[in-house]
Parts: structure tokens; sequence; C-alpha cells
């Protein structure tokens, strides 16, 4: 059509600079924001790891809080409380999550009714965990009259089945067409395919998407603030008003006393190399698992 | 095995005044070998895997429902129990300012103006830098440095929101206060939006520390939605001698911007629910004000600081509806984000264009 413009060597050049020079500056900018994104990452870490050392002692691990004033004390009981909480939460929330991606990977796929769980898993993962905290309340608490371990597990228990649904399904997506077929061919039934070849070969993803699920409620407060709503006594009955780690922390935090916020510190590093290891033996469960590749 | 005495005979016209007792028990006969024992079709359904695959669907089905369920089950909690409000307020929770549990008057203004600012202000600061580093890993990071650098910013997702608040307590709020707040003052004071006073906690630093938390979500999210720009689009721009960052603009990011935009409102969803360490740093405050080192009160916090001291039904209730709010909208903001990030990475192999 038209006639291609004509440039002056010097208009060239000077285009040719442009180019080069926002092609550096964007390279820079790129380096630059990814240091910039560092920075926060290992002042929290570094913080952390300097203030919660030169904290943590060995009666953290072994006593319960005392009282203002009181020096000494620790978090044994909201360690304890955790761990029973998340045993809860474990015990509910991780079966029916990975019913729920057996579902949409073996016999859901393609649906409408598949593609309409999988929709709701998702919005499911994004509503804030202060919302699980009013159902557990409503749906528990409310009825039993008083705050108790059952009621924060099962605000946790909400928020593991989205997560471990999505990735069980992926996990499940990933073992081959043929695997499955060969069983067929055996005459084996459905389920027991299902459950001794699917599962099994993905297995070892299957558990990583558990910790990972796991990993994200262990720090979790919201929803245990008016469920679980933290005891600063020793108790293990889950039909009590236990501590847990994360709502002492934040308790702790809030309070002006500094030997309250010596223990804060501590009790978040504790609670961070908890979910540390955790995740780390999930990359190490991940790395070594059958299935590698295909995966991200 | 159908016996030819199963057929059913043609009726023929009998007088009734013969008794057919011999066509009687011949059809007791013809009845018997067609239904086979409960126990015998049991054990044969057993043996072809139809019972196990009847039961394990029946489970299985169950616990993809009780995702629906869950879902259904919190709307109807929430809505049961904020009744009392929704009769008091009506439309009028969400545009009154006031917020007085003394005189039971309530309104929601000034906690959704904050969730919003807040948010949006966290997304503002996060996604430029998000983007940034989902290119730097994706196209310019040597390999040597991809595996720890993003092992790092996934890190970041992994701490838990009180500890990113215990932070903001002790390293953050102080350094907004003493540093980083007159330098800003002095240079932007002019705007209005930095002015004193400034205690440190307020809406700025709340929206700082949620975009330090929304960013691996932006970043990870948008990075997986940039590698699934087919390969041979970068070579074609590489191809038509485009540089580095021309490449990245022409065929990454004009490819993936649905995606990009999906990741976004994933990262805005996040940061409006976002309830521990804003509430520790916003200093919880209902105002509406424009300075941004004022202290300020979101929808979450208010529900995390006043749900367990609520006295009286129509309070309590009131903090409900806000909780009631707060599902909705992160509810629509994630289904469209979903939806967005679906559209570019679902059918990855077919894209062509």
């Amino acid at each position: 059509m038209a006639t291609l413009p004509v440039r002056s060597s010097q208009h060239e050049w000077l285009l040719k600079a442009r180019r080069n020079f926002s092609n550096h500056l964007m390279t820079a900018l790129s380096i630059l924001s990814t240091i910039v994104v560092l920075v926060p990452l290992i002042a929290v870490l570094g913080y952390l790891i300097y203030k919660g050392a030169s904290s943590l002692n060995w009666a953290f691990f072994t006593h319960t809080p005392v009282p203002v004033g009181e020096t000494g004390g620790g978090m044994a009981n909201s360690i304890v409380g955790s761990g029973i909480i998340l045993a809860i939460a474990s015990l509910m929330g991780i079966p029916v999550g990975i019913g729920a991606g057996v579902y949409l990977a073996e016999y859901g796929a393609g649906t409408i009714l598949g593609e309409a769980v999988r929709f709701t898993a998702d919005v499911l993962n994004g509503v804030p965990s202060i919302v699980m905290g009013i159902a557990g309340y409503a749906l528990i608490v409310a009825k039993q009259k008083h705050f108790s371990a059952l009621a924060g597990g099962v605000a946790l228990a909400i928020m593991m089945v989205p997560t471990v649904a999505r990735t069980t399904e992926e996990m499940l997506r990933t073992v081959p067409h043929a695997v499955r077929e060969a069983a067929f061919g055996l005459g084996i039934a459905k389920w027991r395919t299902v459950i001794s070849i699917s599962l099994r070969t993905a297995l070892p993803g299957i558990i990583t998407g558990c910790m990972l699920a796991f990993a994200r409620v262990a720090g979790e407060t919201a929803p245990l603030l008016f469920t679980a709503f933290g005891n600063q006594f020793w108790s293990t009955n889950i039909n009590q008003p236990i501590g847990a780690l994360p709502l002492q922390i934040y308790v702790y935090a809030l309070s002006p006393y500094d030997e309250w916020h010596r223990l804060a510190w501590a009790g978040a590093l504790v609670l961070i190399a908890m979910i540390m290891v955790s995740v780390t033996l999930v990359r190490i469960f991940a790395s070594r698992g059958a299935l590698k590749g295909g995966q991200h | 095995m159908n016996d030819p005495v199963s057929i059913p005979l043609p009726r023929t016209q009998i007088p009734h005044t013969i008794v057919p007792e011999s066509v009687e028990s011949a059809e007791v006969v013809e009845q018997a070998p067609t239904k086979p024992s409960v126990i015998r079709s049991f054990l044969n359904a057993k043996s072809s895997g139809r019972v196990g695959d009847g039961a394990f669907a029946g489970v299985i089905v169950l616990c993809a429902l009780s995702i629906f369920v869950i879902v259904l089950l919190i709307i109807w909690v929430l809505i049961a129990n904020s009744r009392l409000s929704i009769h008091a307020f009506g439309w009028k929770f969400f545009a009154s300012q006031v917020w007085d549990p003394v005189s039971g008057d309530f309104g929601a203004l000034p906690f959704i103006w904050g969730t919003l600012v807040s948010s949006l202000l966290a997304v503002l600061m996060a996604v430029p830098l998000a983007l940034c580093v989902a290119i730097f890993l994706l196209e310019i990071c040597p390999q040597f440095l991809r595996g720890p650098i993003s092992f790092l910013t996934e890190l970041l997702a992994a701490i838990p929101s009180v500890v990113y608040g215990l932070w903001g307590v002790f390293v953050l709020v102080p350094l907004i206060r003493d540093t980083v707040g007159p330098v800003m003052e002095k240079f932007l004071g002019w705007t209005g939006l930095f002015v004193d006073p400034n205690f440190g906690v307020g809406m700025f630093t709340a929206s700082v520390i949620l975009a330090i938390m929304i960013f691996p979500v932006i970043s990870s999210i948008s990075r997986d939605v940039m590698r699934v720009v087919p390969v041979s689009q970068r070579e074609a721009a590489l191809a038509l001698g485009a540089t580095r960052w021309e490449m990245i603009r022409i065929s990454i990011l004009r490819n993936a911007r649905i995606g990009i935009v999906g990741s976004v409102i994933l990262g805005l969803g996040r940061a409006l629910g976002e309830t521990m360490a804003v509430t520790m740093v916003i200093g919880n405050h209902p105002d509406i004000v424009k300075n941004l080192f004022a202290p300020a009160y979101t929808l979450a916090s208010v529900i995390a600081n006043e749900f367990t001291e609520a006295t009286g039904d129509l309070y309590l209730s009131a903090l409900i509806e806000i909780g009631l709010a707060l599902f909705l909208v992160t509810i629509v903001v994630n289904a469209i984000a979903r939806l967005l990030v679906w559209a570019v990475t679902r059918g990855d192999s077919a894209r062509t264009a």
C-alpha cells in the first residue's frame, strides 16, 4: 500500500537506542524488584529467628503460661492444643477432601456436576478464614453454649477440604490412563482400581497436598478466635476451650508486657519451624515420588 | 437362560365355568426360574464388582457433594444469624457511618471503606513487583537461581498471618512511624494523603503488610499463566528482531493478560479477607478520612476484635451480617478471578492464536 517511511540513519540509531534502553531498563527493574521482594522475606525470617532463638528456652515447651508480672512460663498447653485441633481437623478434612478429589478426577471428569464441584471448591478456597470461624461458632459453639476444641477443629477442617480435594485431583490426573486400563483389562472392579492403582500411584503427590493443606491451616488464627477461644491452663478435653499456638501469639503480641512479647516471638519461631518442617518434608516426599515431572 | 415356559402365553378366551387349575400352577412354575433368589443376585453382583462399585461411588459422590453442603451451610448460617440486623437496618446498614454498640446503632460503611482502600492500595503496591518477579523468574533469571528464588517467594506464602502481624507490630510500625513516615510526609504531604498525626499504626501500614502477603499469590499464579504462552509465540517475536523486553511485552504479557488480571483479582480477594495481620497494625478505629497514616478498621478485623465481646443479640447479628457481606464479596471476586484464570490456562494445548 503506502510506501514505507524512510528513516535517516540517525533516526534509526535513536530508535535502536531507545529500544535497547527500555530493554535494559525493564531487565534492571525486574532484577531490582526481585531484590526488593526478597528483602522483607529475609527481614521477617531473620528478625524472627534472631528474636525467637534468643527467647526460646526449655521452659517454653514444658510450662503453661504464668500470670502477668512473673517471669518464665511457656506455651506447652498451646502446643498440645494446636496438635489436638489440627488432629481433629485432619481426621475430618483429609478423608472428605481426598474423596472429593477422587470424584473430580475419576468419576466426575467432564460432567457438569464435576465442573460445578471444582468451581465451588476453588471459590471456597478463597473464602476468608474469619468467615469459617463464624460458621464454626454458629454451628457448634452457639448450640453447645460453650467454646470447644471440636468447634475449632471443624472450622479448620472446612478450610482443608477444598485444598486437599484440588491437589488430590491434580495428582490423580497425572496417573497414566494405560495403568487404569490394564487394571480394567484384568477384570478388577472400578473401586478397587481407584484405591489400589490410581490412589496408590499418586500417593506421594496426595500426601504432599495434605501436608500443604495442613501447613496452611496450622498457622490460622482467625477461625480459632471464637471457636477454640484459647485457654491459659492445661486442657486436653475436646469439649472445652483449648489453647492454640497462633492464638497465644496474637494475645501476647498485643499485650503491653515485655515478657509476653518475648514469649510471642518464641511462639512464632516454633510455629514457623513446625510449618517449615512439614513443607520441607513435602518437598522430600514430592521429589521422591513415583511421578516426577508433568506437575508444573 | 430364558425358559420357553417363561414366555407369557397368549390369553385365549376361556369360559369362566372352567377353572383353569393347570394354568395357575403353570404360572407359578413360570415365575420361579426368572427370579433368582436375593442371595444369588447379591453374589452375582458382588463377583462382578457392582456392589463395591455402587457403595464406593456413593461415598465418593457424598464427599464431592459435601463441598456444596459446606457452602450452602455457611450461607444459611450467616443469613439465619444476621436476620435481626438485616430486619433492623436493611440496606442502610451498608451506607451508615455510625457504629455505636451502646445505643445499638450499626452501620458498616467505615469498615467497607477500610477494607476496600487497604486492599486496593496493597494490590497497587504488590502487582508491579509481582509481575516483575514473575517475568524475572521466567525469562531473565539464570537457571541456578530460579529454584531458590521461587522457593523463597513461595516461603512468603507459608508464613502465617499472625507472624506477619507480630513482625508488623514490632518492626514495621516503628519503621513507618519514625523513618518512612516523616520522609513521605515531606515529599508527599501536599497530596493530603500522608500527613500528621502518624502513629505508625494505620491504613498505610496495613496496606504494606497486605502487599507482602498477597505478593506470592499474584506472582506464582501470573507465572503459571505466562508459562502456558506457547514457545512459538516467543520465537516469532524474537525472529522479528524484538528485544527481550519487546518479546515479553508483545508475546507474553499480551497473550497472558486475561490470566494476569485473574491473578490480580485473586490477590485482591485474599487481601479483602485477610484478618489477623491487618487487625494488629491498622489501628482499629472506624473513621473515613483521607489521611492514609490515620488508623482505620476493616470488615474482617471488626469481627475478629468485637465478636467475643459482643453483648446483645443485635450487636452479634450486626457482626455476622458484616461476615455475610465479606463472604459474598469474596465469593464474587474469587469467582470472577477463577473464570479469568481458567479462560487462559484451561485449553492450553488447544490455543493457537
